[in-house]
């Protein structure tokens, strides 16, 4: 059993403070890291690799401090985000070169081993340069599985995969959160983080904004008030409309549109298309205004 | 040292097309040497201006740089120096191995060819050719080691390299007294001298120099190990 500690840590770059004041614990099974470009991600990731020193705080790997100890490298395994590699070797040789480095008795076998996991075994006698994108991501994952790691840390490692490749990584995470390792992935994309992610962590701006339980966070994700711009052919009687049935806890008319925040998600939806048939209405645009993620974030950092 | 990093690293240096640009500049100077026997005959002096200003004044602080900056820099710019150091290896042990690679090209492009021009001139006439390729090998592992170390600390080493490598070596060596005091070229030259005789010129002696030439060798192995240590991963962010 492998546990990630972080105890108050920040990191600033000059006058940027990239992380502030984050404590966390990463324990076994796949914890989703999710927030924003920009939030402060890769930073943390790059903490909790030992690749960056916190400026406050603490960064642990079961105890032992992360920054300046490179025998944590024996029991984790990190898959950057970029993409540059030894690109002249072939993935093959590449994979073997990771487990010799890793000081491993039989590094064939570790590679072959790796390379399966990952499904490369076919295109492992090619240059790491003729790889897709995809391919890239999974000889990078395979570096990283090389010597078996007890924790798994992996920088947006969905970022261009297509579905096909996206699904079977999935498949991967989750078994290995199965086997009891500790598996942490970085995403900005919700969907990616819903399908595996057991736990998420919030990031907002370098600040810890969430955690826990992902069903719990995306409840209170969902019961938000929801922000709705309207478009009609009587905006001023649809907005009384919604105000007097109390579908809605505010509306705001400019220009020629409605803006109507909805305090019940689902009885907005049912009171609209009534209350504009009702009032002879015609409707020409309903389109929420907030799905972003950006603005879910938000509401959860000021709740 | 680390086998794989060495392997990895070799490849990494003459695997590409940069190993052309290794072998451009040995062989001007092997060429040169072949014009000027064919032309003039042997001659001590001339010998000792090619070996002097062309091996020992260009071939060699240039070699030194594009080796001692393209065996772990371009890593470090790319990011791809991850694989290297997410690995319980001790990071003095990667830049020693790194070094290795650059002190291995440095004696075969530049050393080698340095002895090769002055048998080709002079034969074994003076110890010319011995003693300059002498000086060539001791100033080719100080400029690695000084290099190498420079491409830990700034993305622009290249860049600082050349400017040290020309302005200061070159044309402040070449008319402030106090600045030839502290040029690898010169300590090296100490030694040189101390093999082909009092026709080389050196502004230090032999003592001086070799002393400089540890320290600096030591002090920037040790140093870059050292920051290696610290090296932290900037994000794209």
């Amino acid at each position: 059993m492998t546990t990630l500690a972080l105890e108050a840590v920040s990191r600033w770059f000059g006058n940027v403070v990239a992380v502030n004041g984050i404590t966390m614990t990463i324990g076994p099974g796949v914890t989703g890291l999710l927030g924003p470009n920009g939030a402060g991600k890769s930073t943390l990731i790059h903490l909790m690799g030992g690749f960056l020193p916190p400026s406050a705080g603490t960064v642990a790997l079961d105890g032992q401090p992360v920054w300046r100890n490179t025998s944590i490298y024996r029991v984790l395994g990190l898959v950057p985000e970029r993409e540059a590699m030894y690109d002249f070797l072939t993935g093959y040789e590449l994979v073997v070169a990771n487990a010799e480095l890793h000081g491993l008795p039989d590094p064939g076998a570790a590679a072959d081993r790796a390379l399966a996991t990952v499904e490369m075994t076919g295109p492992a006698g090619r240059a790491v340069s003729t790889y897709s994108k995809g391919m890239k991501q999974r000889v990078k994952m395979a570096t990283a599985l090389v010597h078996d790691p007890a924790v798994l840390l992996l920088d947006e490692p969905f970022n261009g995969m297509d579905p096909r490749q996206r699904e079977h990584l999935m498949g991967l995470l989750d078994e290995m959160g199965r086997d009891g390792r500790t598996v942490l992935f970085s995403s900005h994309i919700l969907e990616e983080v819903e399908q595996i992610a057991g736990r998420i962590e919030v990031v907002v701006a370098g600040r810890h904004a969430a955690s826990g339980d992902f069903h719990e966070i995306r409840r209170l994700m969902t019961n938000r008030p929801h922000l709705y711009v309207l478009r009609s052919s009587d905006d001023r009687a649809l907005a009384a409309a919604l105000m007097a049935e109390g579908a809605c806890n505010g509306v705001r008319l400019e220009g020629d549109t409605l803006h109507a925040q909805a305090a019940d998600f689902p009885r907005f939806a049912r009171l609209v298309p009534s209350l504009a048939r009702a009032g002879n209405i015609r409707l020409f645009e309903v389109a929420p205004a907030d799905e972003s993620l950006e603005s879910v974030f938000s509401y959860l950092v000021g709740s | 040292m680390n086998a794989t990093v060495l392997r990895l690293s070799l490849r990494g240096l003459l695997g590409r097309r940069r190993a052309l640009l290794l072998l451009l500049l040995p062989g001007v100077l092997l060429l040169l040497a072949v014009v000027i026997r064919l032309l003039a005959g042997s001659d001590e002096g001339v010998t000792r201006t090619l070996l002097g200003a062309f091996a020992l004044g260009t071939l060699v602080p240039l070699l030194g740089l594009i080796t001692g900056t393209g065996v772990l820099g371009p890593e470090i710019d790319d990011g791809s120096v991850v694989y290297l150091l997410a690995k319980p290896i001790s990071r003095p042990v990667i830049v020693r191995s790194k070094l290795m690679v650059a002190i291995i090209a440095v004696t075969v492009f530049a050393a080698l060819p340095t002895l090769l021009a002055g048998l080709i001139m002079s034969g074994l006439a003076g110890g010319l050719a011995v003693g300059y390729a002498v000086g060539a090998l001791v100033a080719g592992v100080a400029y690695c080691a000084l290099f190498l170390l420079l491409s830990v600390l700034t993305r622009n080493a290249v860049i600082v390299g050349l400017l040290y490598a020309l302005i200061w070596e070159t044309v402040l060596g070449g008319y402030v007294p106090g600045a030839q005091k502290l040029s690898v070229q010169q300590w090296a030259l100490a030694v040189t001298r101390w093999i082909a005789g009092s026709e080389v010129r050196s502004a230090v002696g032999l003592p001086v120099g070799v002393v400089l030439l540890v320290v600096l060798f030591a002090g920037s192995t040790w140093y870059a190990g050292r920051r290696l240590s610290t090296l932290t991963l900037t994000s794209d962010e």
